[in-house]
């Protein structure tokens, strides 16, 4: 099989008709970066608008297009993506697998995503401007009173579900199919689990997220009513549409955070994860939850009092799963040989920073109490402690974590803790206030607000430059570390680490596991 | 003979890809008739039902009064007049009421509208019965002219006893666009 040990093809097309899961996941993972200093600088731009009251910087169209867009980007185009490139790279090499089960399909998915996200970007400068209604994109503020672009935009979002849903047919395929022998499913690496679960979560809502922009596409295009009242239809289908999509997409995106957070915490506890099955079963029970939850986000619409019943109790229960998970973290650092090194941190920023968000969520799900937060910025600090401290901070660590195995060289430590803190001070001072100013009434996505706000969204808007910048240091790091890191050849590069990846030789080589591992 | 062979990832991908073609379809052809028909069947989103109420003998209910209060919007650009001939009516369960809407257009051109009904609270939406409704028709309008449209309604004497307002909105949409493609593509 002398063949089959040959190395990257040369220039461009190495990156171009790449096959190797390896080469596509740093492509997923450069695209995400990009992806996230595009959709961070759209924050900073909303954040300097709303570092003093009254209109300075922009105008509230643009405003308006901000918001939208920095949503979008950073949960289509950041997170999403970014957790396809890990699983790309090291779902093969966790379950001892040579590759994908679907390399050419895996081009295919990376490669239609820079189209897609350029069309996005480029309704910004189309006439009547971008986006401009929320990434919920509510009907009819977008489809009756949409800019033209819309339609650019419904395209846009055709592409990447398709990525995303050939992507996770992709995953499920290898994982069925290509475990090496003896790695039965109840013996996959927890990042494997929660991405397999994830993967069907994928199937099962990517087409429905298809099917509302398509009749969106439809209503202004062709004539039909779905969304529009004059004609017979309801808005608020909309909604219940998009959050039969929406409400699985944030387990979606929490999910493959949950796996890495299960990777990294037992090799820095020096303990094996407390709880494995359990850590399954949890996984599993909050993915089938997430279908029966959605309508919490609609309590305002003038549900029956049944609904809103049903979706509060529902939404209580992901709670209990939730919680097994936090405990068994917690449970696999207690009286561990615990070391701080910088994925640690991240993790353990993410375990304290996440189960505040689960908390506020927790608020949010009583639906009595939620008439008052609903559309505040509340939910804003509920859905960033989630979304940045959860999956931002765990992918972070997913980088320290594995760079030195990707790349054969070790990132410096010093400028690591440092970012850690530097990014954990400044997420906190630009979230936590924002839960105060929502409970005091103010609401989201507006350029402009009441007097009393004034000082915490300053606040919070320095806190964001502070978190923002923290991020620069993250890419100079990663940068510094791949050109002229220092080299480190164990195959093991963390004491505590277990797992097949840490088998290979580091960095590990083009082709892996080509004769696959026998697992006891 | 099996489709895919000895080949697993092929079946696998076989199978996930009808996941996809089964999710997008139940969007079209369950989520969106379930919610129709959901709505319609327990008057909720204060949807009220689209064709005349068979009025079945009903017994008119001294004891109380009911409010009606009658709210007229027109969507956005639209350009009629538009407004409930009275705003309010105390009226008994049970019994037939009539009232009548106005409407004006000032515009030259002829022009074809729909009103949509919303009651609130939500929960009266399945005792309000309309024996007839200009909302069940769209209104043509020639230019410049007016019109009476009426309705008549009977409220349910099992609407439960703490609903004593009861707000009927209609909502106006200029629909001329619509139903000339309609002619047109016929
Ligand atoms: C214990 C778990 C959780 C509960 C009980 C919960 C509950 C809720 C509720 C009730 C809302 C609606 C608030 C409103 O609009 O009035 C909400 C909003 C939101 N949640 Fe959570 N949540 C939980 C975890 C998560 C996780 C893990 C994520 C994502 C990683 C997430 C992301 C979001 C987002 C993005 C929104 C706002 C959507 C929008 O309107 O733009 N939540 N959550
Ligand atoms: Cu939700």
């Amino acid at each position: 099989m002398g063949d089959h040990h040959h190395g990257p093809a040369k220039g461009l097309s190495r990156w171009l008709f790449a096959t190797n899961h390896k080469d596509i996941g740093t492509m997923y993972l450069w695209f995400s970066f990009a992806m996230f200093l595009v959709g961070g600088a759209f924050a900073m731009i909303i954040r300097a608008e709303l570092f003093q009251p009254g209109m300075q910087l922009i105008r509230p169209e643009f405003f308006n297009q901000m918001t939208t867009m920095h949503g979008l980007i950073m949960v289509f185009g950041a997170i999403m993506p970014a957790f396809v490139g890990l699983a790309n790279w090291m779902i093969p090499m966790m379950i001892g697998a040579p590759d994908m089960a679907l390399p050419r399909m895996n081009n295919w998915s990376f490669w239609i995503l820079p189209p897609a996200f350029l069309l996005l970007l480029a309704t910004m400068f189309m006439p009547g401007g971008g986006p401009a209604f929320g990434w919920t994109f509510y009907a009819p503020l977008s489809t009756t009173y949409a800019p033209p672009s819309v339609t650019f935009f419904i395209f846009g979002v055709h592409i990447l579900g398709l990525s995303s849903i050939m992507g996770s047919i992709n995953i499920v395929a290898t994982v069925m199919n290509l475990r090496a022998p003896g790695m039965t499913y109840m013996k996959m690496p927890l990042f494997v689990w929660t991405w397999f679960i994830t993967a069907y979560l994928l199937i099962a809502v990517m087409p429905v997220l298809a099917g509302a922009v398509t009749m969106m596409l439809m209503d202004i295009h062709f004539g039909t009513s779905f969304f529009s009242a004059a004609g017979g239809g309801d808005p608020v289908l909309f909604q219940h549409v998009f959050w039969f999509f929406g409400h699985p997409e944030v387990y979606i995106i929490i999910l493959p955070a949950f796996g890495v957070v299960s990777q990294i915490i037992p090799a820095f506890a020096r303990k094996p994860l407390f709880g494995y099955d359990s850590m399954v079963y949890a996984t599993a029970s909050i993915a089938f939850l997430s279908f029966i939850v959605w309508a919490h986000h609609m309590y305002t619409v003038g549900m029956p009092i049944a609904g809103e019943l049903f979706f509060m109790y529902a939404t209580m229960l992901i709670a209990v799963p939730t919680g097994v998970k936090v405990f068994n973290w917690i449970t696999t650092m207690w009286r561990g040989a615990m070391t701080f090194e910088t994925p640690m941190l991240f993790c353990i920023g993410f375990v304290v920073l996440f189960t505040i968000g689960g908390f506020t969520g927790l608020m949010l799900s009583i639906a009595p109490s939620d008439f008052q937060y609903h559309d505040s910025y509340f939910v804003v600090a509920h859905f960033h402690y989630v979304m940045v401290a959860g999956a931002v901070f765990s992918m972070t660590a997913a980088v320290y974590y594995w760079l030195p195995k990707w790349c054969g060289k070790m990132y410096n430590e010093t400028m690591g803790k440092t970012h850690f803190w530097i990014s954990f001070i400044g997420f906190n001072v630009t979230f936590f206030p924002q839960h105060f100013v929502g409970l005091a009434g103010m609401p989201r996505r507006i350029p402009d607000y009441a007097l009393q706000f004034a000082d915490f969204n300053m606040i919070s808007s320095i806190g964001a430059f502070i978190y923002g910048a923290s991020q620069l240091l993250f890419l100079y790091n990663v940068i510094a570390t791949i050109v002229g890191g220092k080299p480190v050849s164990d195959e093991k590069v963390w004491e505590g680490a277990e797992g097949l990846e840490w088998t290979v030789p580091t960095p590990a080589p083009f082709h892996t596991f080509s004769t696959p591992p026998q697992v006891r | 003979m099996r489709p895919f062979g000895d080949n697993p990832v092929a079946l696998t991908v076989a199978k996930m890809a009808a996941v996809v073609v089964l999710m997008f379809s139940f969007v079209f052809v369950v989520m969106v008739p379930l919610y129709n028909v959901l709505c319609d069947a327990l008057g909720i989103n204060g949807k009220t039902s689209g064709v005349a109420y068979e009025a079945a003998t009903i017994q008119v209910d001294e004891s109380r009064e009911i409010t009606i209060q009658f709210i007229a919007t027109n969507s956005d650009g639209m350009p009629w007049e538009f407004r409930p001939s009275q705003t309010m009516m105390k009226v008994n369960p049970g019994a037939v009421n009539d009232t009548v809407f106005l409407a004006r257009n000032p515009l030259e051109r002829d022009m074809v509208a729909q009103a949509i009904p919303s009651v609130s609270p939500a929960r009266a939406a399945e005792y309000f019965h309309k024996t007839e409704c200009f909302c069940f028709n769209n209104q043509p309008l020639d230019g410049l002219q007016s019109t009476e449209m009426p309705l008549q309604f009977i409220v349910d004497q099992d609407l439960p006893r703490d609903i004593r307002t009861i707000t009927l909105s209609y909502t106006m949409f200029d629909i001329t666009e619509m139903a000339s493609d309609a002619i047109a593509s016929r």
